[in-house]
């Protein structure tokens, strides 16, 4: 890591994610970004060098790099996410780098859940792929707040302007029609590492940002809703010694907006209210507490709050309910169907949940919506869910931590299901 | 009013904290592994941190090779006394006694048998359905791959081509009876973030870290400590010679490599590490030969 190491406690954490079709060269640029950045080391680099021929030179493999699992080596595809790790002088990158094939997809939406930031590959070759779409579609429900397109292999196509920029209108249509507004197309060609961190010599015709530039200045925090207190409990800290007998602290992150010491506070679903008398932490008391820390609070009376509970400011209630409806990407083995029951896991919170109908199923490729009596391993659809009692949430839109949930198969165990509550 | 923005390292510090608790909550009866490195060092810090001030609710498990250095072993003893941990020290004391070391059985055996036998025995002993590693996804290509909650069925196995989508920071705690799960809270920290929290909050690490003239054996490009109990680890007419060197990373005295290194200070150390264009664990027998990791993972192993 080329960091300046006394800068580097200042320095911000952006998540971001690459999805793409297969072979498009999502690892390459990822070992692009790796080694232009020195986030790849030396030995590391030996590992994975080969050579084409006896006669050729040496040279560095990107993509063995990133491919960790021996099947991936063996097959030459991603099958999981890989995460990997590099900085500049300005931000420190967290890349999950995620697998194209279809039979992967699930994978995929595991990569994007937590990202700040998109990045597409798109050959430049093939254009815009079904799985380009099926990866758009999903990153806006996802509500990933900045996309960038890469258009890669640039110069496989003799970096033509002409087709970069149909490549280009093609997928900002495609993505006007699902909202997304917010896109940065760059041309590029990841193994030569024109664009991605260095401009090069082939696209003088391209005035735009390197990938890298854009990753610098994309703001990193936007999404969150900076006002509405959220605060789900995740443990009762009661260390009941000698020096601390009766204590009790509520132990949870900040998941949006803020809290102050004198704060009035309610606790759901007793809905009982009283008075944070104290923000505790490990480094002092501090006086407010905001995104994303993990604290513990204490209250000026004893009321009725456990693992699952939500403290939040009573004049910003969330919604209450035993029904909603969700977008769902379905990730089990078993398809969804009506009446089936699940367990759901929001935040701290676990609840029985039975689906009582399957509003819609999105057709990817078109973004129609159709009727269906389930939603198979990799489908994305409109579902509404009745609660064995309610939930506390915000929509997805409004609120990323309180309005995702995962889908438990009771049986099984898996997680089956990604949900964004509209 | 404040703009409400957290530094990277205090990001990562709220995140190891959340996922710790989660555990604690979902869990019955959960372990933190503790190996008495600097990794360990941080994850510990990390726990006191999210439990305060209660005591850590869970106790750690150091398996014990019987080849540390004697500087680990006395680190050990006197931190978790300091901080009033509960410690539990287990080994394979059927391989011990029938002698297994590196040299004999070859590095896979030796850590097959003290290593990853002597951790799900102890796990399966203590009858822990959860266990914290402290180990980094940016350490070696197939930790790259793993989830931060990490399945394991009955006999402690991994099955990386399986792994349970993990979305969001929802992490699903549900196993059947039987499976564990291992789960690593310093999962997106990287070495570099390591040694400017242990710079930041001031955490004791064992001062094998800390450059210092050392007896050494060398061997080819790897400098090898020299310890007298090891003597018959040392191929015929290695010697030792004094160099100024320090440990990137500690493990088993037979089989982790120093560098050569001036660095006395955890400033040295922070600027050592921005510098280094090679990787931590290069010193480290363990990982090299091809695929090594995964498959050692795969059977057990952290």
């Amino acid at each position: 890591m080329n960091v300046d190491w006394k800068l580097s406690q200042e320095i911000q954490l952006l998540r971001l994610v690459t999805v793409g079709s297969v072979d498009d060269g999502k690892s390459t640029l990822i070992g692009r970004l790796l080694v232009d950045t020195k986030g790849a080391f030396e030995d590391q680099l030996l590992s994975v060098t080969t050579k084409r021929d006896a006669a050729s030179e040496a040279e560095v493999d990107l993509a063995m790099l990133t491919d960790g699992l021996s099947a991936e080596r063996e097959q030459g595809i991603t099958i999981d996410v890989a995460y990997r790790y590099f900085a500049t002088p300005k931000r420190k990158f967290i890349m999950a780098d995620c697998p194209g094939h279809e039979q992967y997809t699930r994978n995929m939406v595991t990569g994007a859940s937590t990202s700040n930031a998109a990045i597409i590959l798109v050959d430049a070759r093939n254009g815009v792929m079904p799985q380009t779409k099926r990866h758009t579609h999903i990153l806006s429900l996802l509500q990933i707040p900045h996309l960038i397109v890469a258009i890669n292999k640039m110069d496989l196509i003799d970096f033509n302007q002409q087709k970069f920029e149909d490549i280009r209108d093609e997928l900002s249509g495609f993505c006007a029609k699902q909202g997304i507004h917010d896109l940065t197309t760059i041309p590029m060609s990841a193994l030569n590492g024109d664009m991605v961190t260095v401009r090069g010599e082939h696209m003088d015709w391209y005035q735009g940002s390197t990938l890298l530039e854009v990753l610098e200045s994309l703001e990193v925090t936007e999404r969150v809703d900076k006002k509405r207190f959220r605060f789900p409990v995740q443990l009762v800290n009661r260390p009941q010694t000698r020096e601390l007998p009766d204590y009790r602290g509520f132990m949870g992150s900040v998941v949006s907006g803020t809290v102050k010491v004198g704060d009035k506070v309610m606790a759901l679903p007793s809905g009982q209210t009283s008075t944070v008398s104290e923000i505790v932490t490990f480094d002092g008391s501090p006086d407010e507490a905001f995104f994303p820390q993990s604290v513990t609070l204490t209250l000026e009376d004893e009321i009725d709050i456990s693992r699952g509970d939500m403290l939040v400011h009573s004049d910003e209630l969330p919604s209450a309910e035993r029904e909603f409806s969700a977008n769902v990407c379905w990730i089990g083995d078993e398809p969804l169907s009506e009446r089936k029951k699940y367990s759901i896991k929001q935040t701290s919170n676990a609840v029985m949940a039975m689906v009582i109908a399957i509003e819609y199923k999105t057709d990817i490729n078109t973004l129609e919506h159709a009727d269906s009596d389930e939603l198979a391993m990799n489908e994305i659809g409109r579902v509404r869910f009745k609660l064995q009692k309610s939930l506390f949430y915000d929509t997805y839109a409004e609120n990323r931590a309180t309005g995702s949930f995962v889908v438990i198969d009771t049986f099984t165990n898996n997680t089956v299901g990604a949900g964004m509550i509209v | 009013m404040s703009e409400h923005k957290l530094t990277q390292l205090k990001t990562l510090e709220a995140e190891s904290i959340h996922i710790m608790r989660e555990v604690v909550g979902e869990f019955r009866n959960p372990v933190m592994l503790y190996s008495i490195g600097k990794d360990s060092s941080v994850m510990l810090h990390l726990a006191r941190k999210a439990f305060y001030p209660a005591p850590l609710p869970f106790s750690l498990l150091h398996v014990d090779t019987g080849y540390k250095f004697p500087e680990m072993y006395e680190f050990r003893d006197a931190y978790v006394k300091e901080i009033g941990a509960d410690l539990i020290v287990k080994s394979n004391d059927d391989a011990i006694s029938k002698g297994m070391n590196p040299k004999e059985f070859g590095v896979a055996r030796c850590c097959g048998a003290l290593k990853t036998k002597g951790l799900l025995d102890a796990l399966e002993e203590g009858g822990y359905d959860a266990a914290f590693g402290g180990a980094r996804r940016d350490e070696e290509r197939s930790r790259a791959k793993e989830r931060v909650f990490s399945i394991r069925d009955e006999f402690g196995q991994w099955d990386p081509k399986n792994q349970r989508p993990e979305l969001w920071n929802i992490y699903n705690g549900q196993i059947h009876d039987g499976e564990s799960v291992r789960v690593f809270p310093l999962s997106n920290w990287t070495e570099m973030d390591i040694w400017l929290y242990i710079r930041e909050e001031n955490i004791p690490i064992v001062p094998l870290y800390y450059a210092k003239e050392r007896p050494m054996i060398e061997r080819g490009a790897m400098l090898i400590p020299y310890y007298k109990e090891m003597e018959s680890q040392f191929l015929e007419g290695e010697k030792p010679t004094q160099v100024m060197s320090r440990f990137r990373t500690l493990g088993c005295m037979p089989c982790t490599g120093a560098v050569r290194s001036d660095a006395t200070t955890i400033d040295d150390i922070v600027a050592e590490a921005a510098a280094a264009r090679r990787s931590e664990r290069e010193t480290r027998i363990i990982d090299h030969g091809s695929n090594s990791m995964e498959d050692k993972k795969k059977e057990g192993y952290f």
